[in-house]
């Protein structure tokens, strides 16, 4: 504790109140209370209504939805996979070879993903490989984005690892492939849960790489909802928006599901 | 750290020798993810470089970089991506110091689920704090429409909401790490609450600032959702003027060039970083 005198705690909580409230909670609650509304001039919004929901569940919106589902699933197996065979495979390594894979992997986190859209986008848009137009493009895009936020909880997970479970496993001649997958591996499950998760959730809300290289016929959430604000339509907007953050946080509970039982092995 | 990966390499086999087949086995299992990302991320970029050297007139010059460093548009966008991000990093940095101390020493009834919701928040896109703005905002907004999001000031802001939290997550679990009885020594010592924010907590959270500063510096670099929902003209970034041009403007050595000068600012900034937080010994 370190404020003791309990005017001054009160004061203390007062501030963190003031401060938090407005820029953390109230723009959820203005997106919220906006896709029940048909207007909002007032303080607060009017109208109460259910009509955005029911644009925002069908026709093209639905379409967004489980094009944002299927690309988001697709990226994090295909990222987790990827970032997590990179991060065993450095940990083997010796010092030097392992930071210049690990910084390799760390790559597309500081590289603006405008422009990995763009790079995927220029590559891809010419032989050999043609993938412009289709939605493998934007399933790239996704994986290369997210595959750097994989590896590095995977590789932080595993310099936390007790190498005596492995260790042990080998001397009692377990061969290599199994000490990868009955040992290390589940000893692993919380993180690359964790980081399945983040994956999902990174991949669900991707609007930057996604505006570059989006074919017509797989547009995803985000774009819809950039399309409805561009058009003014901000009240359905925000209602595709809710969708788009309870479809995430579904998710999101259902992977720490799993991780809460695996934890308990 | 050391110790660490040193208790975690293979411990090395009798019949292992210099040359020996089993000596490259590593570097083999190291390939294939080597290989995907050559050729889904190196290589797009190099083709990037590459097309930003290729004018539409033809041949190969530096055409590209000359225009678009002679355009007062491209200056215009460097000069705000970096101050905005700069800005916005320094006020992440004081926000969420302030936000994490409160959670961790000041406990309140309901500081726990606070920092749960802090978990959820960064699982949300970012765009949407530029959404919430602009019914508060915006044409017709609750607080009155004078144009504030088409400011520099409104993007700040929404980057301050949105990247707050990235900073006050490793603060926090470098929070939990403290002992507290340091705090409770130094106050029956006599310090004062500053006094001992100053001189006890802060340096132990040094390496969680830096952490989480960086990395907001860099996502505010590179930050384009919020920009681009503002729908402002006034605010041009770099990563928007690299849409603008490619998508809008169909230019794409113009945009390549960009994206380069783009790419060179972040990484370079990444890089200093992890050697600044590799020195700092965090």
């Amino acid at each position: 504790m370190l404020v003791h005198s309990r005017k001054a705690r009160w004061a203390v909580w007062a501030v963190f109140l003031v401060l938090f409230l407005p820029l953390f909670a109230l723009p959820l609650l203005v997106i919220l209370g906006a896709s029940f509304a048909t207007h909002w001039s007032g303080a607060l919004p009017s109208g109460p209504t259910l009509d955005h929901y029911r644009s925002a569940t069908r026709g093209e919106a639905l379409q967004a939805l489980t094009t944002s589902l299927v690309t988001a699933v697709a990226a994090s197996l295909l990222a987790l996979t990827a970032g997590t065979w990179a991060a065993l495979a450095a940990a083997a390594l010796k010092k030097r070879h392992r930071r210049v894979l690990d910084a390799l992997f760390v790559l597309p986190v500081a590289v603006p993903s405008v422009v990995v859209g763009l790079a995927v986008l220029v590559a891809f848009s010419q032989p050999p490989l043609l993938l412009n137009g289709t939605r493998w493009i934007v399933i790239t895009a996704h994986t290369v984005l997210v595959t750097a936020f994989a590896h590095q909880s995977v590789s932080a997970a595993l310099t936390r690892l007790d190498p005596a479970y492995e260790q042990a496993a080998a001397s009692l001649g377990a061969r290599p492939a199994y000490v990868l997958f009955r040992v290390r591996l589940p000893l692993l499950l919380p993180s690359l849960t964790a980081a399945a998760g983040l994956c999902f959730a990174l991949s669900m809300g991707e609007l930057s790489a996604t505006m570059m290289l989006y074919p017509p016929d797989w547009t995803p959430l985000p774009v819809l909802i950039y399309a409805a604000t561009d058009r003014g339509v901000l009240f359905t907007g925000s209602a595709v928006a809710v969708v788009l953050m309870a479809a995430t946080l579904l998710v999101l509970f259902a992977v720490s599901r799993v991780r809460t039982r695996a934890s308990y092995r | 750290m050391t110790t660490d990966s040193a208790l975690r390499a293979v411990p090395a086999r009798p019949a292992e020798r210099k040359g020996s087949p089993r000596r490259w086995t590593p570097h083999l299992w190291a390939l294939p993810p080597v290989a995907l990302l050559a050729l889904f991320f190196l290589y797009p970029l190099a083709l990037v470089v590459r097309q930003s050297l290729r004018p539409d007139t033809g041949g190969t010059s530096l055409k590209p970089y000359a225009d678009v460093f002679a355009s007062e548009a491209f200056r215009h966008a460097l000069w705000t991506t970096v101050w905005l991000a700069l800005a916005a990093t320094a006020g992440c940095l004081v926000l969420g110091f302030l936000l994490a101390l409160v959670i961790a020493f000041v406990p309140f009834p309901g500081a726990k689920p606070v920092a749960r919701f802090i978990d959820v928040y960064l699982s949300f896109p970012s765009f949407l704090i530029t959404l919430a703005l602009l019914f508060l905002y915006g044409g017709t907004g609750v607080v009155g429409s004078f144009q504030f999001l088409t400011t520099p000031w409104g993007v700040l802001l929404a980057e301050v909401t949105y990247f707050t939290p990235f900073v006050m997550r490793p603060l926090l679990g470098a929070f939990a790490q403290l002992d507290t009885a340091q705090l409770e020594a130094a106050g029956s010592l006599g310090a004062r609450a500053p006094r001992i924010v100053r001189q006890v907590i802060l340096p132990e959270a040094l390496p969680a600032l830096a952490a989480g500063g960086s990395l907001v510096l860099v996502l505010c670099l590179n930050e384009f959702g919020i920009v681009l929902f503002t729908g402002a003209k006034g605010v041009t970034t770099l990563p928007v003027l690299v849409y603008g041009k490619a998508i809008l403007e169909s230019d794409y050595p113009g945009a390549c060039a960009v994206a380069v000068v783009n790419v060179l600012i972040s990484v370079g900034l990444y890089g200093l970083y992890r050697v600044v937080s590799r020195r700092a010994g965090a």
